[in-house]
């Protein structure tokens, strides 16, 4: 078998537990089926009322019930769910017993209307300030709320309940959150502080407020109707990214700690980089300067050359400015071959999910490269002719799949790219 | 098991070379140096009455923001942090410097999420009244949010900020869990120099403790100080934390880097480890800490501690258990001089560690209940310690350089 270290002499680090909830449906197998069929998991949302918005869809994911709802108890109830079935996949520790850390992808946590308006409501009087809000908080009644709406109450509930070790830490880098909690845990083996890591994305956030902030940003697409045809990635027509709900767990470990124990390699965290662009708080600088050097730092980070990726999980909002700075960068970065290597946005059938998107795109990779098949990007109808990416439109290919580039690009100018491949190199 | 510490005997050594703060006592660090000298404390016991804040010392944003649209782009946590980030990298000697700005890497603590208190009001009012059509609360939010107020509330646009505003072209990566977040900002920075991933990195966070939407969030749980004003070792009676207003921002740097470019060090970060305790029993958290400490490298100079203890009950107590098991150690509070910061009280502590190692003397205690010694003679090695006021512990190693 190939060597434990990279060729920097660092462990390689590989993938033995994956776990994944989109809009499509909770599970590899699920998700797997759907997206390689086209299907969309984009919806008119129902639930909560979409009258005065000007989107009315989104990849919500209703299929998981919380009580009392609210959306850092839903990114909590997918991170737990997601995770299981990374852990069931991985055989690894025992109940309870993970051993390594938890690096955690999750969107802020904030206190939510629900609550907000419960306050209200107690307030009992018709008018009132901020003053008279505060006056009832206390006393112990909405102590659950105190615990519920802490940035940290995911990562600590999903620590005890895997029993993972250490200070979990809960991290955001916007768009590029999910790559970023993988990059954390490749570090940590790398550095040899563990020997395995597990790297949680959530994200469901999906709710009035977050709605409208994204909305008054101009960042989401409007085609409300039909839902599905709504993310448009790569298409001259498209005019924004749908919000989406979803979360991916992946379990790493050292090469020689996964082959040590038996346990099956479900694939290869190659490279990962980062680089962060200080041009404006939501545009990439124009010259694309910051995300050709993240790309650049990843093939360097793995070892590798352009010629050796031989497919690209884009990030593809499907916004007008990213797809086409995803293109020119790419170009810059691959030359020719970015007109030739198979490029698809997984994002056009489950939306963008944000915070968990890093992680879920990542998980899609290793599928692509276990399968030896492309999911489509769908809704490409009318390709951007200033686009010339080789993009794999609305039906699958099967290709021959030996390293995938997935990138990730958010608000804040955060930049995160990973290369991961099948077996080590 | 996972061995958070980062500090191993063949890594390398890890110097803080620039400190920058903006807090409740001032900006810069003679002013907070002056300030813990003369025991000084800015509480704000009346305008959130009967809630008690540490508000920030007013300070020329456009000394640090030159831009007004930048300044405009932010809420007050990220003016105040990214001011405070700027006073580093001029401490650090390194503002302006393309060369390094362009690789330096951030970790920043950070919380967010800063409401506008109007529009919520308006909007829970208007129900009050009897508003209750099915987009009601869309169509105020449509209308009534400012466009750029959220990117003045999500978590990594504090990072952002100093990017854009200082030119930081790096890497970024925000990490988010109230106190513990700056803790391990601290502890993922040094084990990433430490093992040579980085040769230089801006850590550390801000914190506005003067919003009424915080004090509701922690007022949920009853953790506000109220009425009066006491130092944190003397709430047990009377338990809670002050939410303070501060920015506290660290360069840190491998030796061979600094020295290289000439640089000086404040002190070096040795060793930063975190841990997560149950909590469910009285003790968890106290055993917790004594495990931290076990795991710093040895103490054998003159040592001291630096506790960022909040005041809020159970913690505190279990806190001061764990003091009680050395109580050779002058303590220092924090939470007492500068209120409860949060995210920026972990960055806070290992400022004032390394200010006071480099001044050749721990600053005063200012405590009644005798928890906090004098100190005589110039500090060698100071542990910061960092317990969550629900959640999360951490402790840092500052020593000084040899």
């Amino acid at each position: 078998m190939t060597a434990p270290r990279d060729k920097l002499g660092r462990p390689v680090v590989v993938v033995t537990g994956m776990g994944i909830m989109t809009s499509l449906g909770a599970g590899k197998a699920d998700n797997w089926a759907k997206l390689v069929a086209g299907e969309s998991g984009i919806r008119t949302i129902t639930r909560f009322p979409v009258d005065g918005l000007k989107t009315t869809m989104a990849g919500t994911v209703d299929f998981v019930s919380v009580d009392p709802f609210s959306s850092t108890g839903l990114s909590e109830r997918m991170a737990e769910l997601v995770t299981e079935e990374a852990l069931a996949q991985a055989g690894i520790g025992a109940k309870a017993d993970f051993p390594g850390p938890l690096f955690l992808a999750v969107a802020p946590v904030e206190v939510e209307w629900p609550q907000r308006r419960e306050l209200g409501r107690a307030v009992g009087a018709p008018d009132f300030n901020y003053d008279d809000l505060l006056r009832i908080s206390g006393g112990g009644k909405y102590s659950a709320y105190h615990h519920r709406f802490m940035f940290g109450s995911v990562a600590a509930y999903l620590a005890e309940t895997f029993g993972t070790k250490g200070s979990p830490i809960s991290l955001s880098t916007a768009c590029a959150s999910g790559a970023t909690s993988i990059q954390l845990g490749v570090e940590a083996i790398r550095r040899g502080e563990t020997d395995a890591a597990l790297c949680v994305a959530t994200d469901g956030t999906v709710n009035p407020e977050a709605l409208v902030r994204f909305s008054l940003l101009s960042a989401l697409s409007t085609q409300n109707d039909p839902p599905q045809a709504a993310s448009r990635p790569f298409s001259k027509n498209r005019d924004g990214f749908v919000m989406a709900e979803g979360a991916g767990a992946l379990v790493l470990e050292s090469y020689e700690a996964a082959v040590a124990r038996g346990a099956k390699i479900l694939g290869v965290i190659a490279g990962c980089g980062e680089l962060t662009d200080s041009f404006h708080r939501t545009r990439s600088s124009p010259d694309g300067k910051p995300i050709i050097g993240c790309m650049n730092k990843t093939l360097a980070d793995a070892g590798m050359t352009p010629d050796q990726i031989d497919h690209i999980n884009a990030h593809g909002t499907a916004t007008p400015e990213n797809d086409k700075m995803e293109f020119n960068t790419t170009s810059a970065v691959f030359g020719e071959l970015a007109q030739k290597i198979p490029v698809t946005s997984n994002k056009s059938m489950v939306g963008h999910t944000i915070s968990a998107a890093g992680a879920v795109e990542a998980i899609f990779s290793l599928l692509t490269l276990e399968h030896q098949r492309i999911p489509p990007t769908i809704n490409y109808e009318t390709p951007d002719p200033t686009i010339l990416f080789n993009v794999v439109g609305n039906t699958a290919r099967d290709a021959r799949v030996t390293a995938v580039m997935s990138n990730s690009f958010g608000f804040g100018g955060q930049n995160a790219s990973l290369i991961l491949t099948r077996e080590p190199a | 098991m996972t061995d958070t510490s980062a500090t191993k005997p063949d890594q390398t050594e890890v110097w803080i070379t620039g400190i920058g703060l903006a807090t409740s006592l001032g900006e810069g660090l003679d002013a907070n140096w002056a300030a813990l000298q003369e025991k000084r404390i800015n509480v704000d016991e009346k305008g959130f009455a009967p809630y008690i804040v540490h508000p920030l010392m007013p300070v020329t944003f456009d000394s640090q923001i030159p831009k007004k649209g930048d300044q405009r782009q932010m809420e007050a946590w990220q003016r105040i942090g990214t001011y405070a980030a700027g006073l580093a990298l001029d401490s650090a000697g390194i503002k302006g410097n393309k060369d390094i700005l362009s690789k330096i890497d951030m970790v920043v603590a950070a919380g967010g999420g800063e409401r506008d208190l109007n529009v919520d009001t308006g909007v829970l009012t208007a129900e009050a009244k009897g508003a209750n059509a099915p987009g009601f609360l869309n169509e105020r939010l449509m209308s009534d949010l400012r466009p750029t107020l959220f990117l003045a509330q999500l978590s990594n646009l504090l990072a952002g900020n100093i990017a854009i505003v200082h030119g930081l072209g790096g890497t970024s990566r925000t990490f988010m869990g109230e106190e513990v977040a700056g803790a391990d900002a601290a502890r993922i920075a040094l084990s990433r120099i430490a093992s040579g991933e980085s040769d230089i990195a801006l850590v550390g966070g801000s914190h506005n403790g003067e919003r009424k939407d915080l004090l509701v969030l922690y007022e949920f749980g009853d953790f506000n100080l109220k009425d009066k004003f006491a130092p944190v070792w003397a709430r047990k009676d009377h338990p809670g934390f002050a939410l303070g207003s501060a920015g506290a921002f660290l360069v840190l740097e491998s030796r061979a880097h600094a020295e290289a470019r000439g640089a000086k060090p404040f002190a070096k970060l040795s060793s930063v480890v975190a841990d997560l305790a149950r909590r469910k029993q009285s003790g968890d958290m106290t055993a917790t800490l004594e495990q931290l400490w076990a795991k710093l490298p040895k103490r054998e100079g003159k040592g001291a501690i630096i506790s960022g203890a909040t005041g809020a009950e159970p913690a505190t107590s279990e806190e001061r258990g764990f003091l009680k098991a050395h109580a050779d150690f002058p303590v220092r509070s924090t939470g007492t001089m500068f209120g409860h910061t949060m995210e920026t009280q972990f960055p806070l502590g290992i400022a004032l560690a390394a200010l006071s190692i480099s001044r050749g003397a721990l600053f005063p205690p200012n405590d009644s209940t005798g928890t906090e010694i004098e100190m005589q003679g110039a500090p060698t090695q100071i542990v910061v310690v960092g317990a969550g006021h629900w959640r999360g512990e951490g402790m840092a190693l500052v020593e000084a350089v040899s």
